[in-house]
């Protein structure tokens, strides 16, 4: 049985996230953000025009940006670096639409802790194990890669007891791709007819959430929010693996409390500077080597 | 550079004439493509005609419904046709009647006839799913219908099986349901907004698409980019080449159970995507490649990059080795989904597809395009069994000659790099039309690219897995339904650019 020793190397490359933090993840740039700044005017509006997904837009002369649209195409950091900038992290997911838009505004912060607390009473029965049925509602093909690397030996999601299931009648969790084309409409309803209540939805992506580069056309509904209530939404286009991972634990209440609703940007703890004790020990560089693990 | 050569034919006739002749002389057929012109629709009919493209066209009067098939001809014309039909309702008259492939409309929809700048203004469309016709007659046929929802995390497609009894009997595929209007999608944006769309056409092989879709704009332009750029383009090109043949090798190890080799790829596959991401900031190689070049240099230092590539080289070929030589997974894939040559060549199969049956084109050699030209490589040995397993070997020589490229790329741009280079040249946005290609890891990649008033008026794209899929009922004469999953791995389709 050569390929037994083989499999045994696998071990020393998962990652242990949520338990601690995980530096690949962390450093990895999933997100822009906007920095306080006096802004020129004329080069934010020049910035919004320039953005291809109308992801950001002018309030009162303050910029706001929706990365349920923002593709991360990096032009706006290009063209006024001083207001926005990419960001490390991966924990951008949200229960609540509305608090994609950075800067978030405080309302939407309390009606997240209402989102979370329904949200945590649905999925209160599901006990140890979350088991998650995929379909794809016309993605670009890439989503479906970062969602599969989910069960590679890095993330290893069964260990925190989450399983991709073939049945939907066996699915807790539905994670949607894709921008909701109108072919695959019927698939969608047939699928969360056949599955069993809490009926989770995690909406995996820009083009899920709102269409993103395609957006509503003869073929396209512009993201699946129209035809089902999506429970968190991942940005990323396409989301990342840990993004995705962060976006499945926080929808069935899984995120230690003291993380959840942190989203790079917006202060990592509420109240709370983040310590290193809070994310044990710091973990290897992320560059996955068999030889020094 | 080479321009490609364009005929343009006064009547329907003299234009299927020709185009049967060329395809008769053996010829490589590489599609039928359709454009709405102010008033008329142009048809052009692409063959390789190595170092360039041979594009023969004609204008269909306004008032025409239908042309007259080629496929009784050039069998793979069969799905062109189809895909043209679908998106303008214009007929290819021939044996066969009208059947959906991309867009199933009931008859008198308003079709979104690419090209004439107004699909995006159409309303979804009401789509008409009422259930397959039986292709085979007779008692006791079964009809299998696989999707459009898969079990497992695939892409969404739909396979009609239709079977006497064990053996595969006929297979149809279903692409429509995740149609996303993508040549629509393209219409009316500037054309660096068409790289972003460019990039999210085929979302796994973005960067081939970008190398194409770019390739277009450079011909109309009448610009090459920079040398250094074009050896950016060939390591971010490779490297995707050898991610996406990893995922079919993961796609076999899964089929055949085999749980640790099926580990060990999906490894290797991610610590190259982190690799990517390193050299980009994007795990699908995205935002590097533009028109009139690069946007710079990959992120990492030629010496990091190859001390990762050799150590991920290193580990990819010993788990190759082990499982090229377990018996059990050597069975289910030798003898398993044959495409014989013969049919191979009447299909005009590409890509790994097509090299596995005998078929050697690889338009980096054959229609050389960046640093390509300059770079030296080992032809890869061409395969005749025309199984799986062929196939199979092919993506593993291929991910090898990937290796040699980045390698050497590598070495070249850090001699040929100087402080201060240019990365890429301002293009000129001037109108015209032209094709651009790239080899993906799919195989060949065609763009047409059509630029009016600086804006693009017409992209379409033709992926390898369109043209592929095309000939994927031809490889299941004799296979029990339980060697499905493989078959449907070695052809390393990806939906998304066969469904548009
Ligand atoms: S990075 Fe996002 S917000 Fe910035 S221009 Fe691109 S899509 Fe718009």
């Amino acid at each position: 049985m050569p390929w037994i020793p083989r499999g045994l190397r696998n071990g020393i490359v998962t990652s242990r996230y949520p338990q601690t933090q995980d530096s690949y993840g962390e450093n990895f740039r999933a997100a822009i953000v906007i920095r306080p700044h006096q802004y020129d005017l004329t080069i934010a509006k020049k910035v919004v025009d320039a953005c291809p997904t109308n992801a950001i837009s002018l309030n009162e002369n303050m910029p706001s940006l929706d990365r349920g649209r923002c593709i991360l195409c990096g032009r706006c950091e290009e063209l006024y670096p001083d207001a926005f900038q990419f960001d490390s992290g991966f924990e951008i997911a949200s229960a609540n639409r509305g608090q994609l838009i950075v800067p978030s505004l405080e309302e939407t912060d309390s009606l997240l802790a209402d989102t979370k607390k329904e949200l945590a009473q649905r999925v209160k029965a599901l006990k140890r194990s979350v088991h998650i049925r995929h379909i794809d509602m016309g993605s670009d093909g890439a989503d479906e890669w970062e969602v599969a690397a989910l069960t590679n030996p890095v993330y290893d999601v069964q260990r925190l007891g989450v399983y991709f299931t073939a049945s939907p009648r066996h699915a807790d969790l539905l994670l949607v791709t894709g921008v909701g084309t109108v072919g695959m409409v019927s698939s969608l309803e047939k699928t969360l007819d056949s599955m069993p209540d809490p009926k989770i939805v995690v909406a995996a992506g820009v083009d899920a959430i709102s269409g993103g580069l395609i957006g509503r056309g003869y073929a396209s509904n512009g993201g699946i929010s129209k035809m089902v209530k999506v429970d968190v939404f991942v940005p990323g286009s396409p989301p990342t693996p840990f993004g995705l991972l962060y976006g499945i634990l926080l929808a069935t209440a899984r995120i230690p409390i003291w993380r959840a609703g942190t989203c790079s940007g917006a202060p990592r703890i509420m109240g709370k500077p983040l310590k290193q004790a809070d994310f044990g020990r710091p973990r290897d560089d992320g560059y996955l080597s068999e030889e020094n693990p | 550079m080479t321009t490609n050569q364009r005929n343009n034919h006064r009547s329907v006739e003299e234009f299927s004439e020709a185009v049967i002749a060329k395809a008769l002389n053996g010829d490589r057929f590489c599609g039928l493509f359709a454009t709405k012109e102010a008033s008329a629709v142009r048809l052009d009919a692409v063959f390789a005609d190595n170092p360039q493209l041979f594009v023969a066209s004609v204008l269909l009067p306004r008032s025409a419904e239908a042309f007259p098939s080629l496929s009784p001809y050039i069998p793979s014309a069969s799905w062109y046709e189809r895909e043209i039909y679908d998106l303008f309702g214009l007929l290819a008259t021939g044996p066969s009647g009208p059947y959906p492939l991309v867009l199933p409309l009931s008859e008198g929809h308003v079709r979104p006839q690419p090209g004439s700048g107004s699909g995006k203004l159409h309303e979804p469309f009401e789509i008409d799913l009422s259930p397959l016709s039986s292709h085979l007659e007779g008692e006791g046929v079964f009809t299998i219908p696989f999707g459009p929802v898969r079990s497992g995390v695939f892409e969404s497609i739909e396979y009609v099986v239709e079977t006497p009894g064990e053996d595969i009997a006929h297979l149809r595929a279903r692409v429509f349901y995740k149609h996303r209007g993508v040549q629509i999608s393209f219409e009316g944006l500037d054309v660096n907004d068409g790289v972003l769309m460019a990039e999210r056409s085929e979302g796994v092989a973005s960067v081939a698409h970008c190398v194409a879709y770019c390739g277009a704009l450079e011909k109309i332009a009448g610009t090459e980019p920079p040398v250094v750029a074009g050896l950016v383009r060939v390591i971010h090109a490779e490297l995707e080449r050898i991610v996406n043949h990893l995922d079919s090798i993961v796609r076999h190890t899964e089929a055949a159970g085999q749980a640790v080799a099926y580990s060990r790829f999906t490894l290797h596959k991610e610590r190259l995507q982190r690799m990517r991401g390193r050299l980009c900031g994007s795990r699908f190689g995205r935002g590097v490649v533009v028109p009139g070049g690069v946007t710079g240099p990959p992120q990492l230092s030629p010496n990091e990059l190859l001390v990762q590539l050799d150590e991920i080289e290193h580990d990819i070929r010993s788990d190759l080795k082990l499982l090229m030589a377990t018996p059990s997974f050597l069975d289910r894939l030798r003898g398993t989904g044959i495409l014989p040559p013969a049919l191979a060549h009447c299909f005009a199969a590409i890509g790994p597809v097509g090299r596995g049956s005998n078929q050697s084109d690889d338009v980096r050699f054959t229609r050389p395009y960046d640093a390509y030209r300059q770079l030296s490589h080992q032809l890869i040995e061409n395969r005749s069994e025309g199984d799986a397993l062929s196939r199979q070997w092919v993506r593993i020589d291929e991910i090898t000659g990937s290796f040699h490229f980045i390698r050497q790329a590598t070495d070249r741009l850090e001699r040929a790099s100087r402080k201060g280079d240019l990365w890429r040249f301002e293009l000129e946005i001037v109108d015209g039309e032209d094709w651009g290609w790239a080899e993906a890891p799919q195989g060949e990649l065609l763009y047409l690219v059509k630029v009016e008033d600086g804006t693009l008026a017409r992209v379409k794209p033709r992926s390898a897995s369109f043209h592929n899929l095309g000939l994927f009922h031809t490889a299941f004469p004799k296979d029990i339904l339980t060697d499905f999953a493989f078959i449907e791995a070695s052809f390393g389709i990806s939906i998304a650019g066969v469904a548009g």
